[in-house]
């Protein structure tokens, strides 16, 4: 019998297709955090006297608090004096108007990556805020968005021209005390991404922003706040690559989702940061706050994720179903391999009646891969008729692999249901038999297993994503059987 | 005892440490010095700690803040025995060997053991400290699994059932172990010791009990050991008094190819918490953990089940289900923990929660934590209400919506109690069941 073996740990050894480091002059200020260092930053960006209120108020707030340690993920401590709190690619002083102002090197990179701005603005119709580093680069569409009332930039964009709806939504999903990094972001984010969808608008195209870590051991401290007004639709893509690195490099962003009466938000995200070499070394540390708010009634918001990449993955995207009757939804593929971990989930706050929930979580372990579910399901005493149904499967891959289920279930009203069931299986012999009997390789067989494991979560995704997901899972999980 | 002394003369005198040293040489073998040690070992690491908040993990959801108002560490005050008719506490027809504590201490009259075959060793642990201690060190000296209230029950343990098995000895009438307390403010630290040789099989009733409506606190640990190829039934009814408060641990250690099943029923305390925790330490192991929890008022009842899968070939099975009414609230953690190389693990776990009032709470975690790949693992949680077309099905054949209620929540419940292996115990636990339900009478006609 002929064994695939060989070719598979091949597949399996792949090296990060992404890695890469360009060369751009960075316009850093020295390393630490002190209260300076954030005047430094708001003068750097020119804010409002409340934004820098907002930071320093974020950061003695930080001092009080201690990094967390209950997640299922071990890493060496993180030196918070040791990482470079802002960095703005240089020729930033004037701000680009258009794509030709941008820096060549920056496009260059983008190409690399296979996001050319401008194919990508005449051929998906997906408007780009690109985010290189802390400061936004290239703003397109915005004209065609801004005819509809839609407003799209950059978050030190939003911050100059609309600071009342900044001032207005600014932490109040995620306040700068919620915990030990949104706490830290609050206080030296330097960009991320606005939006703002007027009432009764649909938001035509797919928003989408790249995210990019590149100046070396700059962490990036995203802040992401959109806001559907009474009955707007958005769907919002995020997707991340990043360079080879030998240090870790920390990720703490925030993203705040704001829907009001019958709005809908729909977050899609691809994560393939850097997750480190086969012996774990490098790759980044992804600690991310992401929560919406469902305030007015019959609102929805959907959080569907895809995380292959970062050494560590720290991230519970929620929903607070405080309008009556609104929707909150997760559905998630976290895939860990070699010596990644990973602890995710999600939290669902039913405060309004009639509020429902769905979870489904798709995890896979691969190699020395740590997968964890940690959810929170909570129905408060006022959550009359509330539902939550839950479904957390871990596929194994590998005996030196592990997978964890931590579902938290509070349940406060006697009118609610809520259903939670997990199973944890691996790729059975009898699975791959068949398929490899029908004349499938191997490794396409594991795939189209894979795939339909995910496949819940993938039929979510927006189109161009679905495809990218199969495309990240495909390089890692092909040559895992064996 | 010096460490002990000084520890709390460090600090601000702690009560804890202040008991110990005034009652240590009072408690049954204060004079075995391997004891000795134990004891003022667990009492360290009891200072040390203190008693959980909230902000522990294992606590989050029961707050013991009530506990700490009221002392936790002295044995009763009196060495009579209260007289006390155990009658409403035994099972007819169950011809079971009765060991009877009283307020935490062993009552030869009030007990009732039979014959026992060869190889059969049924006592009191303070008489086996007296006579044979050797015995006990093993099982004293296992900390797997336990928490920091094993330790405040280390320290101050003073009875507790014994049942030693040798290897091929089959038990073959059951043990009824009867906790009765009988007087406010007793503090019980029941220590049980059950050994199972090889092939040895036993059914064992752990249930504890108040005649009166004294406010007491219960501490109890039982330990057991189940050999090769042993086989042991664990029931535990926890019929506490009103206003008692009841913290249990059951740890198992189960060698090769060994079965535990355990049935855990809570119905009474104001606060209650039990641990059950078995560890597979050699292959072919099966586990079988049922429980049920039926509170109302202002009860709050936690249960934390742990099965450590540690070697290959385990399966283990748990249901447990609840009933929450008034102002109850329930807490359930179940977890399953497959170690590496625990391959071809066979586990599942279920919890079923029904909420019959508007104030009623249930705080579920089921956890996985699993570390092998060839398994086969999941889990399930359920909060929901009684179903709309089971009750407008009783209607329409004409019973009354309470009944109807009734008599779902009865079926709901009756699932766990269907498992309890002893007939007359299984009826009696009906009985008991349906006593506590609303339409009583109506539903025994039903049912």
């Amino acid at each position: 019998m002929s064994t695939p073996a060989p070719r598979l740990d091949d597949l399996i050894s792949r090296e990060y297709q992404h890695g890469f480091v360009s060369e751009v002059e960075s316009d850093a200020i020295a390393h630490g955090l002190s209260e300076d260092v954030i005047r430094v930053i708001s003068s750097k960006k020119n804010e409002p006297p409340f934004m820098l209120e907002w930071r320093l108020a974020a950061y003695r707030h930080w001092l009080t608090m201690r990094e967390p340690e209950w997640a299922n993920v071990h890493h060496p401590p993180i030196d918070f004096q040791d990482i470079i709190y802002y960095s703005a690619p240089k020729s930033q002083k004037n701000g680009p108007k258009s794509l030709d102002e941008v820096d060549p090197e920056l496009l260059r990179v983008y190409e690399k990556l296979g996001v050319p701005l401008k194919e990508r603005e005449m051929l998906a119709g997906v408007a780009v805020d690109a985010v290189f580093d802390s400061v936004s680069v290239g703003t397109t569409f915005k004209e065609k968005l801004g005819s509809m009332g839609i407003v799209f930039c950059s978050f030190s964009e939003a911050v100059q021209e609309h600071p009342e709806l900044v001032q207005k939504y600014l932490g109040s999903v995620v306040p700068y005390t919620d915990n030990f990094f949104a706490a830290l972001n609050s206080a030296v984010f330097s960009d991320g991404s606005f939006c703002y969808i007027p009432p009764g608008v649909r938001c035509p195209m797919e928003l989408s922003t790249y995210f990019r870590i590149n100046a070396k051991d700059t962490g990036q401290f995203e802040r992401t706040l959109i806001i559907a007004d009474e009955g707007a639709y958005v769907s919002y893509l995020e997707g991340c690559t990043a360079p080879m690195r030998d240090e870790n490099q920390l990720h703490a962003a925030v993203v705040e989702l704001v829907a009001m009466e019958r709005a809908q938000i729909k977050y899609s995200t691809v994560q393939n940061w850097y997750p480190g070499d086969k012996e774990g070394k490098g790759g980044i540390y992804n600690f991310v706050t992401k929560r919406g708010d469902c305030r007015g009634a019959r609102s929805r918001i959907s959080w569907t994720q895809v995380e292959t990449g970062s050494a560590i993955t720290w991230k519970y995207p929620s929903c607070i179903l405080r309008g009556d009757e609104s929707i909150g939804e997760f559905y998630s593929v976290a895939l860990t391999n070699n010596y990644q971990q990973a602890d995710t989930g999600t939290k669902m706050i039913h405060i309004g009646r009639n509020t429902k929930s769905t979870i489904v979580s798709k995890g896979i372990s691969a190699g020395r891969g740590q997968n964890a579910y940690r959810g929170l399901v909570k129905v408060l005493k006022s959550a009359d008729g509330a539902r939550n149904h839950s479904q957390c499967d871990s596929l194994l891959l590998g005996d030196r692999c592990g997978a964890h289920t931590f579902p938290y279930i509070e349940v406060k009203n006697s009118t609610a249901q809520v259903e939670h069931e997990a199973s944890t299986s691996r790729i059975g012999e009898d699975q791959l038999f068949y398929c490899r009997q029908r004349g499938l390789s191997a490794e396409d067989a594991v795939s189209m297993i894979v795939s339909g494991f995910c496949k819940e979560v993938f039929k979510e995704l927006p189109m161009e994503f679905a495809v990218e997901a199969q495309k990240l899972l495909g390089v890692s999980l092909e040559g895992s059987v064996g | 005892m010096m460490a002990a002394v000084a520890l709390a003369s460090q600090t601000a005198p702690d009560p804890v440490a202040a008991d110990f040293t005034r009652i240590a040489s009072a408690l049954p073998g204060a004079n075995v010095a391997w004891l000795a040690k134990l004891r003022r070992q667990a009492l360290e690491r009891f200072v040390e700690r203190g008693l959980p908040t909230t902000r522990e993990e294992a606590w989050k959801y029961t707050n013991i803040s009530a506990l700490a108002k009221r002392p936790y560490t002295l044995g009763t005050k009196s060495d009579v025995t209260p007289v006390v008719d155990v009658a409403p506490f035994t099972f007819a027809d169950l011809g079971a060997h009765l060991v009877v504590f009283v307020d935490g201490r062993f009552s030869p009259a009030l007990s009732r053991i039979g014959a026992l075959q060869a190889g059969c060793t049924l006592a009191s642990v303070a008489d086996v400290l007296a006579r044979e201690p050797e015995r006990l060190e093993a099982a004293f000296a296992t900390r797997t699994g336990h928490t920091i209230f094993s330790d405040l029950n280390a320290a101050f343990a003073r009875d507790g059932l014994y049942l030693h098995l040798a290897a091929g000895v089959t038990l073959g009438e059951p043990v009824h172990a009867l906790f009765v307390t009988t007087r406010d403010d007793v503090v019980a630290h029941p220590r049980n010791v059950i050994v199972a040789e090889a092939g040895a099989r036993a059914f064992v009733i752990e249930h504890h009990v108040s005649a009166g409506a004294a406010s007491y606190f219960t501490n109890a640990v039982t330990q057991i050991d189940i050999g090769t190829k042993a086989s042991i039934g664990h029931c535990k009814l926890q019929q506490e008094g009103a206003r008692a408060f009841h913290i249990a641990g059951v740890h198992i250690a189960q060698r090769r190819s060994s079965r535990f099943e355990s049935q855990s029923i809570a119905l009474g305390a104001a606060l209650s918490r039990a641990d059950i925790a078995t560890a597979f330490d050699d292959e072919g192991c099966e586990a079988s953990l049922a429980g049920l929890y039926l509170v109302g008022g202002r009860q709050h009842v936690d249960h934390h089940t742990l099965v450590d899968h540690a070697k290959p070939n385990g399966t283990s099975r748990a249901l447990y289900k609840g009933v929450l009414d008034d102002g109850a609230r329930g807490v359930f953690n179940g977890k399953i923990i497959v170690r590496p190389d625990a391959q071809k693990t066979d586990a599942h776990l279920a919890n079923h929660n029904l909420l019959l009032s508007k104030s009623a709470e249930i705080d579920t975690k089921p956890e996985l934590t699993i570390d092998a790949d060839d398994v086969k693992c999941s889990h399930g949680a359920t909060v929901g209400q009684l179903d709309e077309t089971a009750l407008f099905y009783l209607r329409s054949r004409a019973i009354d919506p309470a009944t109807a209620r009734a008599l779902l929540t009865y079926a709901f419940a009756h699932d766990v109690v269907e498992r309890v292996p002893l007939a007359p115990l299984r009826t009696a636990l009906e009985r008991t069941l349906l006593a506590r339900l609303p339409q009583a009478e109506r539903l025994r006609d039903i049912a």
